[in-house]
């Protein structure tokens, strides 16, 4: 056992020496999902709020010729900027960003609609942009509403029912739970932590191999009167010791981030606190040694940083590949997936962001399902070190 | 000290080592000579026992490198070709790393560390971070790392392979203290002047085969060359005309 920690230590404090180790293990793996995902929440949450507190602003040309549709549109909160603008000055006005919505009512607009024939609008509005695109809709929406409500009094004047004209009448029901919608939201957080968890091996797993080799410092090494099941061992060890530390530094981090992004104001009750994170922690934890193991097996193949680092960036993409079907074929949690690593690990931290009860027999099978295939990786990488190859 | 008898080494169809067998005396040192190529690598590592032998055996002290791999490491000091340090190790924690897997207690390695800093003159720089070395440092605590354990053999690799004129020189009065302290020393080298320098016994090796085996004097006299230099390249001529 001596010799295991022997290269523990000695691996844990050279890394925690290497700038680039520590930057990238301990600050921005952890930190870039926590971070990430407090930007694109509030992001979110902004856009959402502007969409319903704020008034909708709207420039408009030829009052004198609608003056029952301005009043309607001011009635319903619109804020309305009258101008005298052109077909084309309207276009200029809006490319050039200026005005986001522009209503121009041409002269012939009255006489139209007293002889009861469409009565033309123009609304000019660039659809690209997403935030006038919505104002655009807002504006499309407050005109229909009443060219609606002028149809069913011009239907009830020639004494028919206003009804003929709406023969289908659609309902929305949303089944979605505050939470619920949450989820569609927080389900990007369980990669963040994943990722964390592996960018918190990767240098470790990369150094303590190839890098090693690329040093020139393998051969000495191996010429020890020590087992080589024990030197990878113990650098697999290291590395599940840097993966610990990175996940818990990246939970921490995702509580601090969810007391400043208010996630109640859309409606959504998160469920995250010191409780949470721990909950996540646990159910993590087996993942790591799967992980350290196979990027130091993979790392183990490699002569090279560089060439290990190209490969390693594969592996970070490896456990979205189970998340990303899971999503497609919107797969629910059953208990034959929890054989599945990664994707158990989505599967049981999704629950506890529902606030659902989590069965403890799929919480042992994905802990025993991802540690029996650490076991045979550091099998098969112990025995890859054993080979004569290993000299490179 | 280090007997190797027959050892065959085939890499696919070629046959890298191909019947070697040398001793290399205590009290000795003794260099593997031959060109790039020759199987000099191999010969070593299959003696330090990170190559496994297709057959054919090696002895450090009469221990057998296969059958008792950690006992016969026990009693060897290996340098290999690639000899590189952890940089961002001081060269005390890099000494003290090989002390540590090679079984010893902390105080026996401190105690070591202190002892071979004063013979190789490390005290300057022992508790210094690697990173930034000259080679001639570098060399030093690559050295003290292989004897940490106080081997009673030393096996060095190309040593003096990209090193500069005076860390050659002091490697060479190096090697001289350990064999005045009555170790068994085998390095391989390529360059003649070396060899002749330092050498009480030289195996020349070429296509992976023993060309000659004896002191340095005897093989001069043997081929009647007045050089070692002169000798070497006669004894690879006949090796080429006998295959």
């Amino acid at each position: 056992m001596r010799p295991l920690f022997t290269v523990f230590f000695k691996e844990f404090l050279e890394n925690l020496r290497d700038r680039r180790t520590l930057l990238s293990a301990l600050l921005f793996g952890p930190l870039f999902g926590p971070l990430m995902f407090g930007a694109m929440v509030s992001r979110m949450l902004n856009q959402s709020v502007v969409e319903s507190d704020e008034p909708l602003q709207i420039t408009l040309s030829g009052r004198e010729h609608a003056p029952n549709l301005v009043r309607y549109m001011e009635s319903q909160g619109a804020k309305i900027t009258f101008d005298n603008l052109t077909e084309s000055g309207a276009r200029d006005a809006v490319r050039r960003g200026g005005v986001q919505v522009v209503v121009i009512v041409p002269s012939e607009y009255g006489a139209r609609f007293i002889a009861a024939t469409p009565a033309p609008v123009l609304l000019v509005a660039d659809s690209a942009d997403s935030q006038t695109r919505k104002s655009a809709d807002r504006t499309h929406r407050l005109i229909d509403a009443y060219s609606s409500g002028i149809a069913q009094l011009r239907l009830q004047i020639r004494g028919v029912s206003p009804l003929l004209a709406a023969p289908i009448a659609v309902n929305d029901v949303d089944v979605a739970t505050p939470t619920g919608r949450a989820v569609v939201v927080l389900g990007f957080m369980t990669y963040f932590v994943l990722f964390a968890v592996l960018v918190g091996g990767l240098y470790l797993a990369i150094d303590s191999t190839a890098g090693e080799r690329e040093r020139g410092s393998l051969e000495a090494l191996l010429s020890l009167p020590v087992a080589r099941g024990t030197l990878v061992g113990g650098k697999i060890l290291t590395t599940c010791a840097y993966m610990c530390l990175s996940l818990a530094i990246s939970l921490t981090a995702f509580v601090f981030v969810f007391r400043f992004v208010p996630l109640e104001r859309l409606g959504m009750s998160a469920n995250w606190g010191v409780g949470t994170a721990l909950e996540f922690f646990a159910i993590c934890l087996p993942f790591i040694p799967l992980g350290a193991a196979l990027m130091t097996f993979v790392a183990s193949f490699t002569r090279s940083y560089r060439e290990a680092q190209t490969y390693l960036t594969t592996v970070l993409l490896v456990p979205t590949l189970p998340i990303a079907f899971a999503s497609i074929y919107s797969l629910k949690t059953k208990s034959s997936l929890m054989l599945v690593p990664s994707l158990s690990q989505h599967l049981l931290m999704t629950s506890v962001l529902k606030d659902e009860p989590i069965a403890p027999w799929d919480f042992m099978v994905s802990a025993g399902s991802s540690s029996l295939l650490a076991l045979l990786l550091i099998v098969l990488t112990a025995r890859h070190w054993r080979r004569e190859t290993m000299l490179g | 000290m280090i007997e190797v008898q027959s050892l065959v080494k085939r890499f696919g169809s070629i046959t890298a080592v191909n019947d070697v067998s040398f001793t290399a005396q205590d009290g000795e040192i003794t260099g593997l000579l031959g060109p790039n190529g020759a199987g000099k690598s191999t010969s070593l590592r299959l003696t330090y026992g990170v190559l496994t032998p297709d057959s054919g055996s090696a002895r450090i002290d009469g221990v057998d490198i296969r059958g008792e791999t950690s006992t016969a490491r026990a009693h060897l000091g290996v340098l290999p070709h690639a000899a590189g340090l952890y940089n961002n190790l001081s060269a005390r924690e890099n000494i003290a790393y090989f002390g540590s897997l090679q079984g010893m207690t902390r105080e026996a390695v401190r105690n070591r560390t202190d002892e071979l800093s004063r013979t190789l003159g490390m005290e300057a720089f022992i508790d210094r971070r690697v990173k930034g070395f000259s080679q001639g440092q570098r060399l030093k605590v690559a050295l003290a790392r292989a004897l940490v354990h106080d081997p009673g053999n030393l096996i060095l690799d190309e040593p003096t392979n990209g090193l500069d004129v005076m860390a050659i020189r002091g490697l060479r009065d190096m090697l001289r203290t350990l064999k005045a302290q009555g170790r068994c020393i085998l390095f391989s080298s390529h360059v003649m002047q070396e060899v002749a320098a330092l050498c009480d016994r030289v195996v020349i090796i070429g296509h992976g085969r023993v060309l000659a085996d004896a002191s340095p004097q005897v093989i001069r006299d043997t081929v009647g060359a007045a050089t070692l230099e002169e000798a070497f390249l006669r004894v690879l001529e006949d090796a080429e005309v006998a295959s």
